[in-house]
């Protein structure tokens, strides 16, 4: 057994040279055929032939990316991250500037320049206008303007409206006008509250201008009859009264400004409240101009209906009071729809003098 | 008074993440919040970067300008940092930061991200030093124990500097200098409106 030892130590050299060689050969582009023996001897003599190949002097930024370049160009910087949230793979978005400027400035101006003008401009037609008053006076006759359906989608909604116009000014304009006098500590307790009412308004908010848009689309579309009403300004700043059907243009504008502008208001609001399913930081960004935006301009134009539902004109708070309109009011500013609403028999007879209708034979 | 900045030297980072992972154990960092990230730029191709990025503690800090309740405040270092007692939660500060670093606990349906957390360099909050309430909202705080944010102290490769911005910036400039080329004061003209003239 002992003599046999030598020749297998050898034998068993040979094949570690032989598998060194061949790896190194491999590594080294050479055949795999050529001897393992003869070139790990090679090898072993020379320098390594990867450090031989490499160039003498190294410029590693030769093709590297350059900041300043990137924001040139892209305007942003973003790369590849480890973390499952990929909007961390930004890492620079200066764009985050422009809207602040946006939220802090531009906003403020249009917002208080749309509101206050409104109510400016609210303020000197009372001052010299007055209250519209029914002309011919009350007639003591009524007829139906609103059911109650009507009347409850237009209350859910304005009182949604309220809530969230109010909650939704907080968010710009409360820092400045609530905190000084509130306490961050009341401030904060509030605008917690606050958000959440905005968003869970929403809701109902965007319900009712849903039925509203299906309830009185049918009598909403532009006719002939309102270009005339615009013409002499509706009545409202003369003295004419010019003729309407059930909806003037004035009215025909509120709807479909309460359509348009609150569907936009509804769509902006609902990608901001599901943030990045489907938007990146500038589409939400552009989506809270939006909202805002259009948030200021509808709440100037709701100033001026509410203006003249209540104190602007004598006799149209009871259309959505309790729903009854007296018939003078109705010849005055809607004449078209007061005609069809006593062919179809449907205006109220006086009560007679005892108070009680005389009865039929 | 030093103005404490963070200043990533990008032709060094490795990529090892050493930060991220400091950070989140030096504060505790809840699951799915990262106060800091790595970031790799032109990943996999010649000449990719990548950048260690957290909360950069601008100079007029955005965040703090859009802030619907004012909840921020800079310290005396220039550290920008937030009372969680104060904020809403409602996301503008993410909107308005040019770095990405505010985060919050939950995805933010109905509004209801939670409180915000971001990098306080190590800085803790509004609640007193070192303090237990400071510490849950907060993390740690290594600046009023006389120490600098650990990411840029764990640093392997002193990729990550954190620290008087002046110092710093003198650090890379040199080693701009000795070395001959340099990638960019990553954020440094977005968050301090300057950088490091090499």
């Amino acid at each position: 057994m002992a003599r046999y030892r030598p020749l297998r130590a050898l034998l068993a050299l040979g094949v570690l040279c032989l598998v060194l060689g061949l790896a190194m050969g491999l590594e080294g582009g050479l055949e795999p055929g050529v001897d393992g023996g003869l070139a790990l001897g090679l090898k072993l003599s020379w320098c390594p032939p990867a450090l031989a190949e490499q160039p003498s002097s190294v410029n590693p930024t030769a093709q590297s990316v350059k900041e300043q370049d990137l924001l040139k160009e892209l305007h942003k910087v973003q790369g590849r991250g480890s973390i499952p949230d990929t909007k961390s793979y930004v890492i620079q978005q200066p764009a985050g500037r422009d809207w602040r400027q946006f939220h802090e400035v531009t906003l403020r101006w249009i917002g208080g320049i749309t509101i206050l003008g409104m109510l400016a401009l609210l303020l000197v037609f009372y001052l010299f206008r007055g209250m519209v008053r029914i002309e011919s006076g009350r007639s003591g006759r009524t007829l139906v303007r609103f059911n109650g359906f009507e009347r409850f989608v237009h209350w859910m909604t304005a009182m949604c409206f309220l809530t969230l116009a109010l909650t939704g000014l907080n968010i710009t304009f409360g820092k400045e006008l609530l905190l000084p006098y509130m306490g961050p500590q009341v401030f904060t307790e509030w605008s917690q509250w606050a958000k959440y009412a905005h968003n869970y308004a929403s809701f109902p908010f965007t319900l009712g201008v849903v039925l509203i848009f299906l309830l009185w689309i049918a009598w909403n579309f532009p006719t002939p009859t309102d270009f005339r009403w615009l013409r002499e300004g509706g009545g409202i700043i003369g003295h004419e009264h010019p003729p309407a059907r059930r909806f003037n243009a004035g009215q025909k504008v509120i709807y479909w400004v309460v359509v348009l502008v609150g569907g936009t208001m509804a769509a902006s609001g609902y990608i901001l409240m599901f943030p990045f399913y489907e938007t990146d930081i500038s589409q939400m960004q552009t989506a809270q101009m939006v909202h805002a935006i259009a948030g200021v301009i509808f709440v100037a134009i709701m100033l001026a209906h509410i203006y003249i539902g209540t104190i602007g004109m004598e006799g149209a708070f009871e259309a959505m009071g309790n729903g009854r309109v007296d018939v003078n009011w109705a010849r005055e500013h809607h004449s078209l729809w007061l005609e069809r609403q006593i062919a179809k028999g449907r205006v109220e007879e006086p009560p007679t003098p005892e108070g009680s209708p005389a009865p039929a034979e | 008074m030093a103005r404490m900045k963070f200043l990533c030297d990008a032709d060094r980072c490795i990529e090892c993440n050493a930060c991220v992972t400091a950070c989140k154990n030096e504060h505790e960092v809840p699951w799915g919040i990262n106060r800091r990230r790595v970031v790799t730029i032109n990943d996999g191709k010649p000449g990719e970067r990548s950048v260690s990025m957290a909360c950069m503690h601008c100079t007029d800090a955005p965040c703090a300008a859009v802030c619907p309740v004012s909840c921020f405040y800079t310290t005396a270092d220039g550290v920008v940092l937030h009372s969680k007692d104060l904020c809403i939660g409602c996301g503008y500060c993410f909107y308005a930061c040019p770095f990405g670093a505010p985060q919050y606990p939950r995805v933010g349906n109905f509004g209801s991200r939670g409180k915000m957390d971001k990098c306080t360099f190590c800085a803790g909050g509004p609640e007193t030093d070192l303090s237990k309430a400071e510490y849950e909202k907060y993390g740690s705080n290594r600046l009023a124990e006389g120490k600098l944010p650990l990411c840029a102290e764990m640093c392997s490769t002193k990729s990550l500097l954190a620290g008087d911005g002046e110092i710093i910036a003198q650090i890379f400039k040199e080693r701009v200098i000795k070395r001959g080329y340099s990638s960019g004061a990553w954020g440094w003209q977005t968050a301090y409106r300057e950088t490091v003239a090499t």
